[in-house]
């Protein structure tokens, strides 16, 4: 480890994927609608209209925190922050400040807890649509209101993270456990989980630490690290040269691959909470809790757990496989009709996920009937271990059935000794140099041979039947 | 018509509900509104096309769908309304005519509807005095005859003191009866609508219509009160406590006359009244002008000039909103803006917002004790009668009018201010206030005293 030490901590936005905004019945699924139709009187803070929060935030607020080992709060508490923009139609945005939903968590990040500090719900604002292309250039600008009133759960986090690297697994882990959570969508590159991070660094020579700084607009898994990594660097370089780091807030710009600064310390607002009189205290009662947390499903770090223990796969293998909830869910119903993990846990890391790349998911028709067919092939010997996998790319894209696919393309393993032994004798008449320098001891030729065989049988040749006829006719045995 | 112009102008709530003809009832409010609106100017807005039903004004922060909106203020000058509060569709459903949107202190923040961007109210009892405020184009409109009844706000005296001023009956119920959804917020904690009629009955008759649960506005609550049941009984043998401060100084001499008078009344009429020292009023006040003011700093954030109302463009997103509202709030509205972003700024927070809350919750306490030994406390509605327009300048003044009347917006309290004759030609007001929820047996006993020195009047 370095001289400097990175200290790290974060706040996440996460947007809850609930059917109605959090103060009113608008729908809260407002990704690739028009501007402003999703929008009503209370979400646009027209004069008179009142804020009523939904239950099913809630709901979703303590399943996230009980997964990330939260206190939750009986008594919670709304207030409002005030201040003016343009996308916040009510001058103050309804969050929870003196009263946190949750509070003293923590998440798993390679064995090491990362605390979390709080979770409070709140509700996001609209967005801005600027005529030109950057707001210091554009003449007027545009609001669209549709996503003002979406709950927001915030997740504040203790400075425990000591890299970017960490930063960027313990958002990679939450994402996975909003996913199996169904709280929320998780996707960084639609705003659905926002990260901004407070950076300071610790000279271990000397015992300094260095201000502050707070990092935004890192909108995807891999910003978050480079953004951190570059700050990170900033600030050393800094230090080394002695000089003064400001407190202040950085933005990562994606274009520059730099972290540019956008405010300083001393034009931070004054935000003016107070509580919010429109809502009364909601009192979350011990058998609320309880119900909501009953409907928790099994968690990522669990599932790895029962991964290992009863499919007898490594931790690694387990981990990726449980990643993505959808996968996960989808190999274990494989599992149950191929009724073997072992195997299955390998076509999935390897040919699958390949696929999955190459194709998008989206892509892929493949069921667990896909998967039983092709063992059940392979398992008769009707075809070959390579022919299989080619079978299952074509299967995987075109939705026909293994069997199908073998049948229409004569796939169908040469296991008939004589056929292949007529094939043999003429790839080693085809090829007297080779012969000649095998007998000589040129023992590694043998493969080259068994190349040959399956070439000329378009790989449907059963390669334990070539080895012992090439046995037999090279070495005589 | 059958009806004369003078008949309707006397006509209640009761007498309109069984009146077979609605029809001629809309016309006849608004030929009234015609003849007298241009000494009173109660109204900002006359709906000529109220359709039938039972005219009643509304003061002009509760929103009418299609109808402008604009709390007197010049911000929301051309504001129309898009939707309609929950106490407009329960009036809507129970055969009301909006015939007008009434006058009233700009966004209700003042004691005399002098503040309003449309100019003052006149008091019908004396066209050179105000109406009070803030719901005085409403007082005014029911006691002119223009209307049958009408709806204030009430969120530190709005309903009460303007109903005092003008010799009619105005009631705030406990906090949470009534929906406020569609209600321009003031002050959300302690805003309130309430009915200001012709006498106690119909304020009750129109309770029982616009009260209830609503599932917009989360700060009602779930009480079926029927407000009219101890309408028309004969009810004493209560404990009565008058605060002692209802003679104090500060307090006009006609006035603590005519306290002194209701007192023997009440006490004639069977009930046992003490005077009872009720020293937290001396920090209502100072609680009220820290509190609203910081709630009326957020709740009229939203008037930026981005998405309705005046825009006054500038070259910049700073120049727009100062340009806006600079010009678009009038001098009190803005004097509250400035103190509540003062005490809610974080270095002084805790010691005025803060304390203030705690003070609230004392306030209360205290109330509510003496709620445990008196079924109801009494005072003079206002400590004034209505003064002249253009008469008060300084602030402190007229904040100081609504000391009895505070207290029952910052614990939530039911209070009613009833007519009790006139100090000269000027009517006074005698506030009844109760414990929370006690609002039907209020009105009742409001009710009783209401008839019998009614009856005692030359009608």
């Amino acid at each position: 480890m370095g001289r400097y030490k990175p200290i790290i901590g974060l706040e996440i936005h996460v947007q809850l994927s609930t059917k109605t905004k959090a103060f009113c019945n608008c729908t809260a699924d407002v990704f690739e609608l028009e501007p402003n139709t999703a929008i009503c009187p209370v979400c646009t803070g027209q004069p008179g209209a009142l804020p009523v929060p939904s239950v099913e935030m809630f709901e979703l607020g303590v399943k996230l925190a009980t997964a990330l080992n939260c206190k939750i709060n009986e008594y919670s508490r709304f207030d409002r922050k005030n201040y003016f923009y343009p996308d916040l139609p009510k001058g103050y945005q309804i969050t929870q400040f003196f009263y946190p939903l949750a509070e003293n968590g923590w998440l798993l990040v390679n064995g090491k807890r990362i605390r979390i500090r709080r979770i409070h719900l709140e509700e996001d604002a609209g967005k801005l649509l600027h005529a030109g292309d950057s707001i210091t250039e554009a003449e007027y600008s545009l609001v669209d209101m549709n996503r003002c009133g979406i709950p927001l759960a915030e997740i504040v986090t203790e400075p425990d993270i000591e890299s970017p690297e960490e930063a960027r697994i313990f958002m990679e882990k939450l994402r996975t456990i909003l996913r199996y959570l169904g709280v929320s969508t998780g996707d960084m590159e639609k705003g659905a989980l926002r990260c901004d991070a407070n950076i300071s660094v610790l000279d271990t020579q000397t015992g300094k630490q260095s201000n502050k700084v707070e990092v935004k607009n890192m909108n995807s898994f891999k910003f978050v690290e480079k953004a951190l990594e570059y700050e990170f660097d900033r600030i050393v370089g800094l230090m080394e040269k002695g000089e003064h780091v400001e407190r202040e807030t950085r933005g990562w710009n994606l274009s520059t691959k730099t972290t540019v600064s956008m405010r300083s310390k001393e034009e931070a607002h004054d935000y003016r909470y107070f509580p919010e009189p429109d809502i009364p205290p909601v009192i979350l009662t011990h058998e609320f809790i309880e119900n909501v947390k009953k409907t928790i499903g099994e968690l990522p770090d669990a599932r790895i757990e029962r991964f290992v223990r009863e499919y007898g796969l490594n931790e690694k293998e387990a981990s990726i496989l449980v990643e993505e909830k959808a996968v996960a869910d989808f190999y274990e119903e494989v599992v149950k009709k191929t009724n073997a993990p072992r195997e299955t846990a390998n076509w999935f890391l390897t040919e699958y996920f390949r696929l999955m790349g190459e194709h998008g998911t989206s892509e892929l028709k493949v069921t667990a009937e896909t998967f039983a067919e092709l063992f059940e092939l392979l398992k008769q010997g009707t075809i070959s271990r390579n022919i299989a996998k080619e079978v299952f790319q074509e299967s995987v894209l075109s939705g026909k059935s293994p069997r199908v696919i073998v049948e229409e393309k004569g796939l169908r393993q040469i296991d008939d000794a004589k056929e292949l032994e007529k094939i043999v004798q003429q790839v080693l008449e085809a090829n007297p140099q080779q012969v000649e320098a095998f007998k000589k001891g040129k023992e590694g030729l043998f493969s080259f041979f068994v190349g040959q065989v399956m070439k000329e049988t378009k790989g449907k040749a059963n390669p334990k039947t070539v080895n012992e006829i090439l046995n037999k006719y090279l070495r005589g045995s | 018509m059958i009806l004369t112009k003078e008949g309707f102008r006397k006509m209640t709530l009761k007498e309109a509900l069984e009146y077979p003809s609605k029809e001629e009832l809309v016309s006849l409010s608004l030929s009234v509104i015609e003849e007298q609106d241009t000494k009173l100017n109660a109204f900002i807005y006359v709906n000529k096309e109220a359709g039938t039903g039972i005219p009643i004004g509304i003061k002009d922060n509760i929103n009418i769908h299609g109808l402008p909106t604009t709390c007197a203020s010049r911000i929301l000058k051309n504001y129309v309304a898009t939707f309609d509060a929950t106490v407009i569709k329960k009036l809507r459903k129970a055969g009301f005519a909006f015939v007008g949107k009434t006058n009233l202190d700009e966004f209700a923040m003042g004691a005399s509807t002098e503040y309003s961007a449309f100019g003052p109210t006149r008091n019908p009892h004396d066209l050179e005095r105000v109406a009070g405020g803030s719901s005085g184009g409403s007082a005014a409109a029911v006691a002119s005859g223009e209307v049958i009844i009408s709806l204030g706000s009430d969120t530190g005296g709005s309903i009460r003191q303007p109903a005092a001023f003008c010799g009619v009956v105005g009631f705030k119920p406990t906090y949470g009866l009534v929906s406020r959804y569609g209600l321009v917020a003031f002050a959300s904690s302690l805003d309130q609508i309430g009915p200001i009629a012709k006498t106690v009955e119909d304020a009750a008759l129109l309770m029982n219509i616009i009260a209830g649960r609503d599932e917009h506005d989360a700060t009602t609550v779930n009480r079926e009160i029927d407000f009219t049941k101890f309408i028309g009984r004969k009810i004493n043998g209560l404990k009565i406590a008058v605060a002692k401060q209802s003679f104090s100084e500060g307090v006009e001499d006609g006035i603590k006359e005519k306290t002194e008078e209701f007192v023997r009344f009440i006490e004639q009429e069977g009930n046992e009244v003490d005077v009872v020292d009720i020293p937290e009023l001396k920090y209502v006040v100072a609680t009220y002008y820290i509190i609203a003011p910081a709630e009326v700093s957020s709740n009229l954030a939203r008037f930026d000039g981005v998405k309705y109302g005046l825009r006054l463009s500038g070259k910049s997103l700073q120049d727009l909103y100062k340009n806006t509202r600079g010009s678009g709030f009038g001098e009190e509205v803005r004097r509250r803006i400035l103190i509540g972003t003062f005490t809610l700024s974080a270095a002084y927070y805790d010691a005025y917002f803060e304390k203030a809350q705690k003070v609230r919750r004392l306030i209360a306490n205290k109330l509510n004790e003496l709620f445990e030994t008196y079924d109801f406390i009494v005072t003079p509605t206002s400590p004034v009668t209505a003064f002249k327009v253009g008469s008060v300048s300084d602030p402190m003044v007229y904040y100081l009018m609504d000391i009895f009347t505070i207290p029952a917006n910052l614990a939530g309290l039911p209070a009613i201010s009833i007519p009790f004759g006139k100090v000269g030609h000027l009517p006074i007001g005698i506030q009844l206030m109760g414990p929370r929820f006690s609002d039907a047996k209020l009105l009742g006993f409001a009710d009783c005293l209401f008839r019998t020195t009614h009856s005692q009047e030359v009608r």
